[in-house]
């Protein structure tokens, strides 16, 4: 789960990470009015939403008036930055900029560790002066035993010393840094990363953004990140919404023949099935292990509800779960959803298939058409998503 | 022969609810020596639906059936705990079947048991393994696969076991199949399978079947251009069609956005065909391809 800024801030504050004053979290251009009002003279107006580069696409505004506010907020509610329309704005006071810097610490999966990237060289695309200057930016790994007890202080000061961070605010950015460390753990992240970190002109170092990703494994320790719920911010799909609230693993694509399949290994070669048989998929489902009526019939009503899906591919494998199962489990969903006008393929294959396919052929089902094999079912939901 | 797990395996199972006990079962009664069950309140009980004794401790499992792999089924906040104590009480493999398990959690479990400490651990979120004949040890169903000389290696559960039905249909069978887990962070790669492989005098060609997302297929690959050139090998990348920044499903399976590269199908495809490895575009071609090999 990725969180805004203003709730990165909320985090990082908590675990002793400097953020600025609080601002406001406004959802109409009359909050904004007002927390510039409260706030300002001088304010900094901000989208808040789940993507980087904001400030390219026009939806950080620096405002040296109350009215300048209101006038950034009107142009900033709404935008759309990378397919990401702005509901909320956060207002800040203008913080006094010295000097820009930038730290970040990831979940590191190829050395299984943490990855601490920090730049003198801040408030700009971080790729960009690792390209440009690849000097400036100081790369380190760290392994969870370096780290039993946080990370060590020495530790984060030379890091920050190789990546030429001014003397003068060295031992205050290794403070941050080992709490910013402690958060990332505290908090389960999988990403912590500020940029820029500012020095301000009274020699404060503080985190002027954030960006934070937690890890969705963990939220059972986290109250299931309820508290970071909040209505405007939701990025997903509504049937990815409503997916995940009825406990079924689907992404929405773009295509036009729904997909749902036993097991995310093979739905994603279903996906690849559908392409090279020259169609599109529009979804990517895995119901998971058996194939009871409830889940079949739950996953299948999800799927059929995007407008787009002129035909359905349930890919199944029988494992354990034994093919006559699965058939009747897809009959007794199809019964249950009643009418619909989209063809169902059905591919059944591995223990007990045969006798899954002759209980489908034998129903005669008018929804649903049997397939001998994964391409061949591909061909058939393709065609019929054509000719629908 | 096999790999990680044969006739002397002997099996202590954590996580003794339904589903485990239901797996359990089925690993039992396909010969496997499963050998106790661990439970925190019910040690000195029997479990009943195996007829076993259940311990407290894994410790003591070890001390008194000679286990030497366990089988971890307890839900995802349990299971590095779970991991740890296996690999304190001295057990050589560790499979461990739960989903869900934190990257926190499985990073230091990484470090403490496998960097560390030297145990093997297969997972989280992966089937387990079967050796066809002598040992099943997970969720994989046994009657697919018959024995032979192909070693199967896996990020996925379903698409593997559609591979080895459609070896087994084509009279080919497997030495061992190992479902290596779908999370970021496992703690056996395709690499060390691959090796294991390579030094089993009774598996001949191997085939492995990747996901978008890491690059740990491209790090196999390596090896096997370098070190074993001459042993058939064929792959399948599941996830051609998978767009940028999704997970699909598996926790490990997402091509980051702004990532570092190389974590697409299409990429990852390239890439090892340009060290001589064939990968199919489904898994029916990557199981014909293998066919073709074998007869060639």
């Amino acid at each position: 789960m990725d969180l805004v800024e203003y709730q990165g801030k909320q985090l990082f504050g908590r675990n002793d990470v400097p953020v600025p004053p609080p601002g406001a979290v406004c959802r109409t251009v009359e909050e904004v009015a007002a927390a510039a009002q409260e706030l300002g003279p001088v304010t900094v107006v901000k989208a808040q939403v789940k993507t980087g580069g904001r400030g390219k696409a026009g939806g950080v505004k620096v405002a040296p008036t109350p009215e300048e506010a209101v006038a950034a907020a009107e142009d900033i509610f709404g935008l759309d930055i990378k397919g990401h329309t702005v509901n909320v704005i956060y207002v800040e006071p203008a913080s006094d900029i010295a000097e820009e810097y930038y730290l970040s610490i990831m979940h590191d999966r190829v050395a299984k560790g943490y990855l601490v990237i920090a730049s003198k060289e801040g408030g700009v695309d971080i790729e960009e002066v690792n390209r440009t200057n690849p000097d400036a930016v100081v790369k380190q790994t760290l392994l969870p035993s370096e780290t039993v007890d946080g990370l060590p202080t020495e530790t984060a000061r030379d890091i920050l010393a190789r990546a030429a961070f001014p003397d003068e605010v060295l031992d205050q950015a290794a403070d941050l840094l080992v709490a910013l460390f402690g958060a990332m753990v505290a908090e389960d992240a999988t990403l912590v990363e500020i940029n820029p970190l500012i020095r301000s002109a009274d020699d404060r170092v503080l985190a002027l953004d954030s960006k934070v990703t937690l890890d969705d494994n963990a939220a059972f320790r986290h109250d299931g990140y309820e508290e970071w719920e909040v209505e405007g911010l939701e990025v997903a799909d509504p049937l990815e919404r409503q997916a995940k609230e009825q406990g079924i693993q689907y992404v929405k694509l773009d295509g036009e023949v729904g997909v749902l399949g036993n097991g995310a290994g093979l739905v994603m070669a279903t996906l690849d099935v559908v392409a090279q048989a020259g169609g599109s998929a529009a979804d990517f489902l895995d119901i998971g292990g058996g194939a009871s009526a409830d889940v079949m019939a739950e996953s299948l009503s999800l799927v059929l509800s995007d407008p787009r899906v002129t035909s359905v591919f349930i890919n199944v494998f029988g494992g354990i779960t034994r093919g006559e199962q699965v058939a009747a489990g897809i009959l007794e969903a199809c019964d249950r959803l009643g009418d619909f006008p989209q063809k169902l393929v059905v591919r059944l294959d591995g223990t007990n298939a045969e006798q899954g396919r002759a209980l489908l052929t034998e129903a005669d089902h008018p929804s649903v058409v049997p397939a001998a094999t994964m391409s061949e079912a591909a061909q058939r939901a393709v065609e019929l998503a054509r000719s629908a | 022969m096999s790999i990680f797990i044969d006739e002397n395996t002997r099996v202590v199972v954590q996580g003794i609810g339904s589903q485990g006990t239901f797996h359990a079962k089925r690993n039992l009664d396909y010969g496997t020596k499963v050998v106790a069950g661990t439970h925190p309140k019910k040690g000195g009980t029997t479990w009943e639906e195996l007829d076993l004794p259940v311990y407290t401790t894994v410790a003591e499992a070890v001390e008194q059936e000679g286990a030497n792999t366990s089988l971890v089924m307890v839900p995802a906040p349990f299971t590095k705990g779970a991991i740890l104590e296996a690999h304190e009480a001295g057990i050589s493999t560790i499979v461990a079947i739960t989903e869900g398990v934190p990257v926190h959690d499985m990073t230091e479990v990484y470090d403490t048991v496998v960097r560390r400490g030297g145990t093997r651990l297969l997972g989280p979120n992966c089937p387990g393994l079967i050796s066809p004949g002598k040992a099943n040890v997970g969720i994989i169903p046994a009657d697919i696969p018959t024995p032979g000389r192909v070693g199967l290696v896996s990020r996925s559960g379903t698409l593997t076991y559609q591979i080895m039905h459609e070896l087994a249909q084509a009279g080919i069978g497997i030495s061992t199949c190992v479902g290596i887990g779908g999370d970021p962070v496992i703690g056996t790669q395709f690499l060390d399978v691959i090796q294991a492989f390579a030094d089993d005098p009774d598996t001949d060609a191997i085939a492995f079947v990747g996901e978008i997302g890491g690059s740990e297929e491209q790090k196999a690959g390596e090896w096997i251009r370098d070190n074993i050139p001459d042993t058939p090998v064929v792959g399948y990348i599941a996830g051609y069609e998978a767009p940028a920044g999704k997970q699909m499903g598996h926790a490990g399976a997402i091509v980051k956005e702004g990532g570092p590269g190389g974590e697409s199908a299409a990429e990852k495809k390239e890439i090892l065909e340009g060290m001589g490895i064939a990968v199919a575009m489904n898994p029916s071609e990557a199981a014909q391809l293998m066919i073709e090999r074998l007869e060639a």
